[in-house]
């Protein structure tokens, strides 16, 4: 085990996968000869050279959609979006393109690229660079979507992404960055589409992801201070989601609080708790409590930002409100 | 001159721009008669271009095209049978009945593939340039695409992206001078849309799109030069769309003169007129019966095909996850 930042850690996953296969590419905005402005890519392009490190024009469009068809013809691209605030401009690429081919060409082709970016609020970052979005990604089919909460996971997971012979959605959080923890050493992968249960509790399960596992943590402390056993189930993947891991906790606590950065209104919050409801409704003693950013667009003045982003007293009052 | 297609290049040439114009005129056949699905575009006087621009290609190049793809289908080695069944949605079609005519693909011939978002194409070509690129393949990637998608924003974003990092990948704009209904000088302030090449570092020639020998030549050059790693290259063919949009389109705003005009500059009465002092007539007699009967067998043997069967829990299906 070494410690490691979320940053390093991702960067050690780009650094070990270049290094193994000659297929993998990085191209995206700044990634190159400044590292990224979040410093992910530090250092390999000095590493690796310009052809298989590239900085790029500002071109989101056409960058996902190339990535599509690179990922077709042999070659593992690994996309930087900068802020997940951009993603709107790749839709088509994900939407009509990526999402189709698989299926619409009836398995001629493989699409193995990654598409890295970062989403959340909470920097004073404003409205236009402070979304999630992971809501409108999961929606499309064909097209995983993870999104990691710790520096072993956010290694293994992008890992496995790279190998993946299908598309896949990185989604990183601008305040998990900097955050550490223990990753393991060398070439262990965590697979995508599987929960974790970071904290067994008996009375209520708390189900997040990315910073929202951070959020949920302190908030069992919180709860635990009032007396309530909060199991927190990080999903790490929103698609293929892990409903076998959401049944096992609900059947244990019967209580579920789902917690989500985006915004409620056909949100990822909303498909968890009717997927609750699909699988394990009769297990449950109360509602679904969902936590989620309003319908909004997000503030830059502190007060007003904290005020809306979901957060650790938000999830500890709705656990309250749903087990009394 | 260089690149001039040989005499049996340019025999193969007429050979599948009359499979293509069989099939398209067949395809309005079976439309009046109510028996085609959703609407189909069809590039009848356009063949030249889909034609000669992916015959001057090699097997391992790849290209992209638009919803009006038939002739790059015909032209890159797809035969006509799995291209019938596909436009008829059989499970013998290239994509088992899934993709229908617009988004046609085959991998291995390396149609990869028809696109129905306009402009999403030109991206496509160059990922493809920028895969060979980096594993260094020696092969060019080619992108058909029309005036009305020479307008998108993301034309842009990937010609610049091809110029600036030399990507081996050829330009054919089709220009057919209609996006839709809308004419080309209601689209673009300029006539000839290749100046834009020049603001991407790439050369670019105009040619006569009706004219299969002058599309060979010029998408040859620029080919040759992208597979020597000198970088992208524009092939402006003019082109007139004599058919409407597709099936559904009524008609009424092209004018019958240039119709009639463009119909008799046919990219076939020019290739059989240059190709008959070559081979002679019953040369050419042999090729066009046997484009005929090749087509009527393809549509014969695909209109008996069966039609596929929904499975919830195929591989490649995206239900496959729902439980």
């Amino acid at each position: 085990m070494a410690m490691m930042r979320y940053a390093e850690a991702l960067n050690a996953a780009l650094r070990e996968e270049m290094q193994a296969d000659p297929s993998v590419f990085l191209f995206g905005e700044d990634i190159g000869r400044y590292g990224g402005v979040f410093k992910v890519t530090k250092g390999l392009m000095e590493e690796f050279g310009e052809k298989r490190v590239r900085d790029t024009p500002i071109s989101e469009q056409a960058l996902t959609a190339m990535a599509v068809t690179a990922a077709m013809t042999g070659t593992r691209p690994v996309l930087e979006i900068m802020y997940a605030d951009f993603i709107p401009l790749s839709l088509d690429a994900l939407v009509n393109q990526a999402s189709i081919y698989n299926y619409i060409w009836n398995g001629q082709v493989k699409m193995p690229f990654v598409v890295r970016t970062q989403g959340g609020g909470g920097a004073g970052a404003g409205a236009q660079h402070s979304k999630a979005l992971d809501s409108m990604l999961a929606q499309i089919p064909g097209i995983k979507v993870v999104a990691p909460s710790t520096p072993a996971d956010a290694k293994g997971m992008l890992k496995a992404a790279i190998r993946d012979s299908q598309p896949v959605i990185f989604l990183e959080h601008k305040l998990l960055y900097n955050i550490r923890g223990e990753v393991p050493e060398g070439d262990v992968i965590v697979q995508l589409g599987k929960a974790a249960t970071v904290r067994e509790g008996s009375d209520i399960s708390i189900f997040a992801t990315s910073k929202m596992v951070v959020e949920a943590t302190k908030a069992a402390d919180l709860l635990a201070a009032d007396g309530v056993s909060a199991e927190i189930v990080d999903l790490r993947s929103l698609r293929p989601l892990d409903v076998d891991a959401i049944v096992a906790s609900i059947a244990k606590t019967h209580h579920a609080v789902v917690v989500n950065e985006g915004w409620r209104f056909c949100g990822y919050a909303a498909e968890l708790s009717a997927t609750i409801m699909d699988h394990v409704f009769d297990e449950l003693d109360a509602p679904v409590a969902r936590v989620t950013l309003p319908d909004m667009p997000i503030p830059y003045s502190e007060p007003l930002e904290t005020a809306m982003l979901p957060s650790a007293e938000k999830i500890r009052a709705a656990a309250l409100k749903t087990l009394k | 001159m260089k690149n001039t297609p040989s005499v049996e290049q340019h025999l193969d040439i007429y050979r599948r721009m009359l499979l293509v114009r069989h099939l398209e005129e067949r395809l309005g056949a079976l439309h009046k008669e109510g028996r085609t699905r959703g609407p189909i575009h069809r590039c009848d006087g356009q063949e030249a271009v889909g034609v000669a621009a992916t015959a001057a290609l090699e097997a391992g190049d790849k290209v992209a095209t638009t919803h009006r793809g038939h002739a790059v289908y015909i032209g890159k080695g797809m035969a006509m049978r799995p291209v019938v069944a596909e436009i008829f949605g059989r499970a013998t079609g290239a994509c088992g009945g899934r993709a229908g005519h617009m988004l046609v693909a085959d991998a291995e011939k390396g149609v990869i593939g028809g696109n129905a978002i306009v402009g999403a194409g030109i991206p496509a070509a160059a990922g493809m340039a920028l895969s060979m690129q980096i594993l260094g393949t020696g092969n060019v990637a080619m992108c058909v695409f029309g005036d009305g998608a020479a307008q998108t924003g993301i034309c842009h974003e990937a010609m610049n992206m091809a110029g600036l990092w030399k990507l081996p990948v050829v330009f054919v704009l089709e220009h057919n001078q209609f996006g839709l209904t809308v004419p080309s000088d209601v689209q673009s302030p300029v006539a000839d849309l290749s100046i834009r090449a020049a603001g991407y570092a790439m050369p670019a020639e105009i040619v006569d799109g009706n004219d299969a020998v002058a599309v060979y030549r010029a998408v040859a050059a620029m080919a040759e030069r992208a597979r020597r790693g000198e970088g992208p290259g524009m092939v402006e063919c003019k082109t007139y769309r004599v058919e409407g949009f597709s099936t559904s389109d009524m008609g009424g705003y092209q004018k019958p003169e240039d119709i009639a005009a463009w119909k008799a500059r046919d990219p076939l009465i020019i290739s059989r007129k240059a190709l008959l002092g070559d081979v002679g007539e019953a040369r050419l007699a042999d090729i066009e019966a046997a484009a005929k009967a090749e087509t009527d067998e393809a549509f014969e043997i695909a209109l008996s095909d069966p039609m596929p069967q929904f499975l919830v829990d195929e591989a490649c299906n995206p239900y496959s996850e729902a439980r």
